[in-house]
């Protein structure tokens, strides 16, 4: 099979596609690193001139960018918490048998497949809007003050909504691993002296290591990257009490107008990103291991 | 003490009755074997005992005191799984040392046991390595050193030995029965080998779709089958159950009489018939006997390694009367 004629045969074949790859990756990715370098403003068109540092230290100098970085943490930390323990525990009460176990599966799936924009904007509208949303509603019902979720706990409100949107994810895959463990450790456990909350401490959790780091990997990426929920609706606000740095630089170069320094903001928010990967894979690369 | 009653004990899965009122009494010591075609209920009523399931009705009685609602782990017995069930991210010193971490015993107590275990089955040498790193029969053992350290009051086994080669399984087949010899503590084994049941057991239990067939010594069930289902089934190769005009002659429905019970000469005998298949083990060789009107069966019959016959020649038996089983028309041993 393997002859040096084939190889060279596979090699060719497969050249397109990684030169596609690489151009898709490769060509944004200098074009962003030539630009941050720019004194780029869309208001001003051909009057491109090379700037030097002066983007990154504004950008990183912009007060909004501590709050913005914190922010961003705080979000994906949150979410991840959120996402895992509540995926565990949902995981493993439908592993049980009950009635109707299919339907309520699907129900617990259906989130995902709802978009982000529109996602946002039903719990902006139905749920936590304090005059019309069904909080507001339930507020009132108790006597209580509506509470005005965007506005008075605008991150933490974000985090809810997109925990809401990731939560089957994490559950959908970690059910998956419950229903591999192999049911003769549970018995063998349960022979054994372990009570419910030993076998899941012991045995289940154990098990559950790999698919928990797959869930947290993926899941981060996608979290550094939340932009649509955050448009719809807070703006970022208030102030920049909800701006993370995907939104801090659409807001630099998209309504400020100023190229150059959302470049740099980019370049900024890939290393960070890639700081936070190094992080991750320390912390339980391991779990990933055979 | 490890003594265990079963009294009218029945279990069914919704409409399937899998355990009819089932009576069994095992004594403290005892090596019980329940042997049994496959989808039996032996591993049912094995999990039965250990608690595993819930019986539909009846008791069990471990040591005179009613267990019938007790958890697995407040019976006081160990099980070792097929698949050995060990836990995949602990080491084997982690493995055998669950059990007493989770009745919180000392450590030092612990440290001893595990130690005292791993010297008996020669598994000093991998106690930190992890169950994936192991072999099959050292993975066996790790699952027998977890039940060990408990100080069970009985042992329960279901099939531990079906997924080792068979060069391993006949070694740990020794050291279980040595393991029983040296602990003195009751043993329950399940296994569909009649092989495993008649070099292990002290007392066999024969099922047949959840019915006890025969309980008794491995030369009981082999000299005194109480039926023809236990006949052909204890004993290797099977015994010939013979129907008809020749079982008739005898004076029974069926006769039966084992391999190693028939005389085989190229000159002279009552019966007579045309060598088949010969099947040479070195020491033995099992002919298969085309013979007439004695059905369409043939015949085995065991003869000496030494003795040579071709396909097609034509020999003559002589069954050893003394040793030949009658079975009335119900199967039954007359």
């Amino acid at each position: 099979m393997a002859t040096q004629h084939s190889r060279a045969a596979a090699r060719l074949m497969i050249s397109p596609a990684v030169l596609l790859l690489l151009g898709w990756m490769l060509i944004p990715l200098c074009m962003t690193l030539y630009f941050s370098f720019l004194r780029y403003n869309l208001l001003m068109p051909g009057m491109e001139e090379f700037a030097g540092w002066t983007n990154y230290r504004f950008f990183l100098t912009d007060p909004a960018f501590m709050d913005a970085l914190v922010n961003t943490l705080l979000l994906v930390g949150g979410v991840l918490v959120i996402t895992t323990v509540g995926g565990t525990l949902l995981a493993l009460l439908l592993d049980q048998p009950f009635w109707g176990q299919g339907i309520v599966r699907i129900l617990v799936i259906a989130p995902f497949f709802v978009m982000p924009t529109v996602s946002a904007l039903v719990w902006k509208n139905m749920f936590m809007n304090p005059v019309n949303g069904l909080f507001g509603h339930l507020f009132h019902w108790l006597g209580l003050q509506p509470y005005d979720f965007l506005s008075q706990a605008p991150l933490m409100s974000i985090i809810g909504i997109v925990s809401w949107q990731w939560l089957p994810f994490a559950t959908l895959i970690l059910l998956t691993a419950f229903q591999s463990l192999d049911q003769e450790q549970l018995e063998a456990a349960e022979m054994d002296g372990a009570p419910a909350l030993s076998r899941f401490w012991y045995i289940m959790l154990p098990h559950l290591a790999r698919a928990i780091t797959v869930v947290i990997l993926i899941q981060t990426i996608f979290l550094l990257s939340i932009f649509a929920e955050i448009l719809v609706t807070t703006n970022g606000g208030p102030g920049t009490a909800s701006t993370n740095l995907t939104y801090l630089i659409y807001m630099q170069s998209l309504l400020q107008f100023d190229v150059g320094g959302g470049s740099a903001g980019g370049v900024i928010a890939i290393i960070l990103a890639n700081i936070v990967a190094i992080f991750l894979m320390r912390m339980i690369g391991k779990n990933l291991d055979a | 003490m490890g003594r265990i009653t079963l009294e009218k004990v029945t279990k069914s899965f919704g409409e399937v009755n899998v355990i009819p009122p089932l009576d069994l009494e095992i004594d403290d010591g005892e090596f019980v074997v329940f042997v049994g075609p496959s989808g039996c209920g032996k591993s049912t009523l094995l999990r039965l005992i250990a608690g595993l399931e819930d019986v539909t009705s009846g008791d069990i009685a471990i040591d005179g005191t009613n267990a019938t609602e007790l958890a697995p782990a407040q019976r006081g017995l160990a099980m070792v799984f097929q698949s050995y069930a060990l836990y995949p991210h602990m080491s084997v010193r982690k493995n055998i040392a669950f059990p007493m971490k989770m009745a919180k015993l000392p450590e030092d107590e612990q440290k001893r046991r595990i130690d005292a275990a791993a010297k008996a089955l020669n598994l000093t040498d991998y106690l930190d390595r992890r169950p994936g790193q192991l072999s099959g029969g050292q993975r066996q053992r790790v699952a027998i050193g977890r039940a060990i350290v408990r100080e069970p009051q009985a042992f329960l086994f279901d099939e531990p030995l079906s997924n080792l080669d068979a060069a391993l399984r006949v070694g740990m087949r020794l050291e279980i029965m040595e393991l029983h010899k040296r602990l003195t503590t009751t043993m329950i084994y399940v296994t569909h080998d009649q092989v495993e049941a008649m070099t292990m057991a002290d007392k066999i239990v024969v099922l047949r779709a959840g019915h006890i067939e025969q309980v008794g010594s491995p030369l009981d069930l082999y000299h005194a089958p109480r039926n023809e289902f236990v006949a052909g089934f204890i004993g290797s190769p099977k015994m010939n159950l013979i129907k008809g005009e020749v079982a008739r002659s005898h004076g029974a429905a069926t006769i039966g009489v084992r391999p190693e019970h028939i005389g085989v000469s190229t000159t002279e005998g009552p019966w007579q018939g045309v060598v088949g298949v010969a099947e040479h083990l070195g020491s033995d060789t099992f002919i298969h006997v085309h013979q007439h009107g004695m059905g369409d069966e043939p015949l085995t019959v065991r003869v000496d390694g030494e003795f040579t016959v071709k396909h097609g020649d034509r020999i003559f038996l002589t069954p050893d009367e003394t040793k030949m089983h009658r079975f009335d028309t119900n199967g039954l041993r007359a």
